[in-house]
């Protein structure tokens, strides 16, 4: 029984969990509060949560990990930088719907109320459409080259990253919050949300209490945005076209023999993986605060598939569960290394841990040994 | 026919494109000939040796050894520990070679196993295991030395007395390789100057009557860099050499030939990654200053990206792919920000598009080759069904 649950789980997760386990035992004795720690996880697995959820879709279709997630966060940043460019615009525009076509709750007064919300549903609506046709090209391009995926993911990722840089210089932005103030053009590096679409999602519902004794904070909205998008990429995987992805993930020949179009369903997981990358930065911008531009989503990729790994995926397989374990485990080392070792050693060791333990686990990953007929 | 056309505008599509955009950028940046000259032949001897440190992988059918960072990082705790020990000059240089080959040894042999773990997919192991042992030499540096491993010079350390500052000057082995035979290359005209400047020190004085101005050599930096080109020539004709190609060629018919194909591929990657720490020792005598968290970062991306622009493939690399690369690779590297900034009046332009031309060329690269060898792939299966006429 142990046996089986130790084979299932896999050692190195199980010494990951140990190891966030003994931090949060340690946390009191060196004066590191359990509830704000357990907040900050609950608080960063919220915004990286639906990032991680990208990598299923590509994963099952047997695209490998998908390294080229920073293009799904491109189509995301557009989406962003573009609602908060067109803000008064946008909002006006549903105003005149709204009178134009006698929408009675569409009125000026729950347009001013509901002003933020509207902004980061902007957002995403407008990420959506560009996040679906870079993975249109993106899935076209990676059926041509089955078998190098992961490798060629990363350096789309990393080229649309830098081509993206010399576009945020030279697209026409004329919004005062986003350009060099100077200059007036050119996106700055960092744009704040405030007064958009700041934590909209994390503090709709959101559980706070801060009393003397206990410091606890989870933000409702978001955990429940994620879980949302979990059950849709769980029913979806569970639908004709889920399924047929699956297949062409675990047996291309025999999904192509049952009839199944291999590339198109690649195509579609692909596109679904942009998709949910995107609607995943503007999820993890609105509680950050910031939108960071440049070579800011230019490492994002790893964290990601490292989470998606340390909850238990394979190359060519993984699930919700995946999702919500790895992100949980690998969100919770990230808070509780700092404070806890930093307390601890007096010196700042979360990063190299944190290079040493995401980076070890794609590593194991990749150099496990498939195994036929799981 | 058409097909044959193709394959050879795919070949070297790379090149023809570097040289059309450099034909552009040159006027554009209004630099002399001689000054591009000069910066040129300065990183011809900065970077080749680190390049061609990637050449044997690729014959043994390894791909673009992005694992080669591993090797940077040996030669720079090298380099740490000499300018810790005060010793300068050659003696310097030699001592840290010889302090980061076992190290580089030791690297490679786990990097040639973990290859050997993840077949087919070693590019993608190898880059992801530079991020990997990156944790572990920040761990080694930023917390181990001054610490456990013995440093006793001050000027090395971070304030609070252990783990090494992130800017190490290595003023003392600064271009000892590139100098030890001083070489001027001078127009007929400006020669009398020289002779009266440098009239205390010796050095070599080559005059050439068209040329403008005067040109630093680094020739015995140049001298490294051939005998080391003469030992892959060698290399390739001797056993070892034949094995790996035999295994590049198709790793199960040399299985049956009787090649260790395991061990013969953990050969080349510690063959390369040895020399790759050699490689970013004689780059940083060059450049002078050792950036401790960052410099062994950019060393495989602008390595494996200068050899790709120079014609090279993830299957087929030749010595000449390495300087046609670093000719052009850094060509670009030195026009690209003035000529953005005359162009359109903004260096920050230049700078992002050679970032971008960088790895937009990998992944170009990276395409093309999948995408070759799944068509060949299918083309055999055809084949295999016997429809010979039929495409």
């Amino acid at each position: 029984m142990i046996r089986r649950f130790i084979q299932n789980a896999g050692w190195p997760r199980i010494i990951i969990a140990l190891f966030l386990l003994s931090l949060f035992i340690a946390a009191p004795f060196v004066g590191v509060r359990v509830d704000t720690s357990l907040s900050n996880t609950l608080v960063r697995f919220g915004m990286n949560g639906v990032m991680v959820l990208a990598m299923i879709p590509m994963v099952q279709a047997g695209c490998g990990l998908n390294f080229g997630l920073p293009l799904g966060i491109i189509a995301g940043l557009l989406g962003a930088t573009l609602s908060i460019e067109w803000n008064t615009e946008i909002l006006a525009w549903l105003s005149s719907l709204g009178t134009q076509y006698k929408i009675s709750w569409l009125n000026d007064m729950f347009i001013t109320a509901w002003r933020e919300p509207l902004g980061f549903a902007s957002a995403i609506v407008i990420a959506v459409p560009i996040a679906a046709i870079l993975g249109w090209f993106y899935g076209k391009l990676l059926n041509r080259v089955k078998g190098d995926e992961m490798m060629i993911a990363t350096y789309v990722g990393f080229s649309s990253v830098s081509f993206m840089c010399i576009a945020w210089l030279l697209l026409p932005y004329k919004h005062p919050t986003m350009v060099w103030g100077y200059a007036g053009k050119g996106l700055r590096t960092t744009i704040s949300v405030e007064g958009y679409w700041l934590h909209v999602l994390s503090d709709a519902l959101a559980l706070d209490i801060q009393t003397d004794d206990i410091h606890l904070y989870i933000p409702t909205g978001m955990l429940i945005f994620f879980a949302v998008m979990a059950v849709i990429v769980w029913i979806f995987m569970r639908t004709k076209t889920g399924t047929a992805m699956t297949a062409v993930g675990s047996n291309p020949e025999f999904a192509r023999a049952s009839g199944v179009n291999v590339d198109h369903m690649r195509t579609v997981a692909v596109m679904m993986s942009t998709i949910l990358g995107a609607i995943g930065i503007i999820v993890y911008e609105q509680s950050f605060g910031f939108i960071q531009l440049y070579m800011g989503p230019f490492y994002m990729a790893l964290p990601a598939v490292a989470s998606i790994l340390l909850g238990g995926a394979s190359v060519n397989k993984a699930g919700i569960l995946n999702v919500i374990v790895g992100t949980f485990l690998f969100q919770g080392i990230l808070t509780m290394t700092p404070s806890v070792i930093n307390s601890y050693l007096q010196t700042d060791m979360s990063e190299v841990i944190r290079l040493i333990v995401s980076n070890g686990m794609i590593l194991y990953a990749l150099t496990r040994k498939v195994r036929a007929g799981r | 026919m058409i097909r044959k056309l193709f394959d050879i505008i795919a070949n070297n599509a790379v090149p023809a494109v570097f040289i059309i955009i450099s034909a552009f950028a040159i006027p554009l940046s209004g630099y002399s000939a001689s000054y591009l000259v000069q910066e040129l032949l300065t990183r011809i001897g900065r970077n080749s040796f680190l390049i061609l440190s990637l050449l044997i992988p690729i014959m043994a059918g390894m791909g673009l050894n992005f694992g080669m960072v591993l090797g940077a990082m040996a030669g720079q705790i090298g380099l740490l520990f000499i300018y810790d020990w005060g010793i300068v000059g050659i003696p310097g240089m030699v001592l840290a070679c010889l302090i980061g080959t076992p190290i580089a040894i030791v690297l490679g042999i786990f990097c040639g196993h973990i290859m050997n773990r993840a077949k087919g997919r070693e590019m993608v192991t190898g880059y992801i295991l530079g991020f990997f042992i990156n944790g572990v030499y920040q761990m080694v540096v930023l917390y181990l030395m001054g610490w456990i491993i013995p440093i006793t010079n001050p000027t090395l350390l971070l304030s609070r007395g252990y783990g090494v500052r992130n800017a190490v000057s290595l003023l003392g082995i600064r271009g000892v390789l590139d100098n030890i035979i001083p070489t001027i290359i001078t127009g007929t005209k400006d020669a009398t100057q020289f002779l009266n400047i440098n009239g205390g020190k010796s050095f070599l004085l080559l005059q050439l009557p068209f040329l403008e101005g005067s040109i630093r050599l680094p020739l015995a930096t140049l001298i490294v860099i051939a005998l080391f080109c003469v030992f892959i020539m060698w290399f390739r004709r001797t056993k070892l050499g034949q094995d790996m190609r035999a295994i590049g060629q198709s790793q199960s018919v040399a299985d049956s030939a009787g090649i260790p194909v395991n061990r013969t591929r953990i050969i080349a990657i510690v063959i390369s990654t040895v020399l790759a720490c050699y490689g970013q020792i004689i780059y940083l005598q060059n450049m002078g200053t050792l950036n401790t968290y960052n410099s062994h970062d950019q060393a495989g991306m602008f390595s494996i990206a200068a050899l790709l622009i120079g014609g090279a493939s993830v299957s087929r690399a030749t010595i000449a792919n390495v300087f046609a690369g670093v000719i052009l690779f850094h060509l670009m590297f030195i026009v690209a920000p003035v000529a953005g900034k005359n162009l359109i009046g903004d260096a920050q332009i230049g700078e992002y598009f050679r970032v971008f031309v960088s790895y937009g060329i990998i992944a170009i690269s990276l395409v093309l080759h999948a995408w070759r060898r799944n068509r060949e792939r299918e083309a055999s299966r055809r084949s295999l069904r016997g429809n010979k006429g039929g495409e």
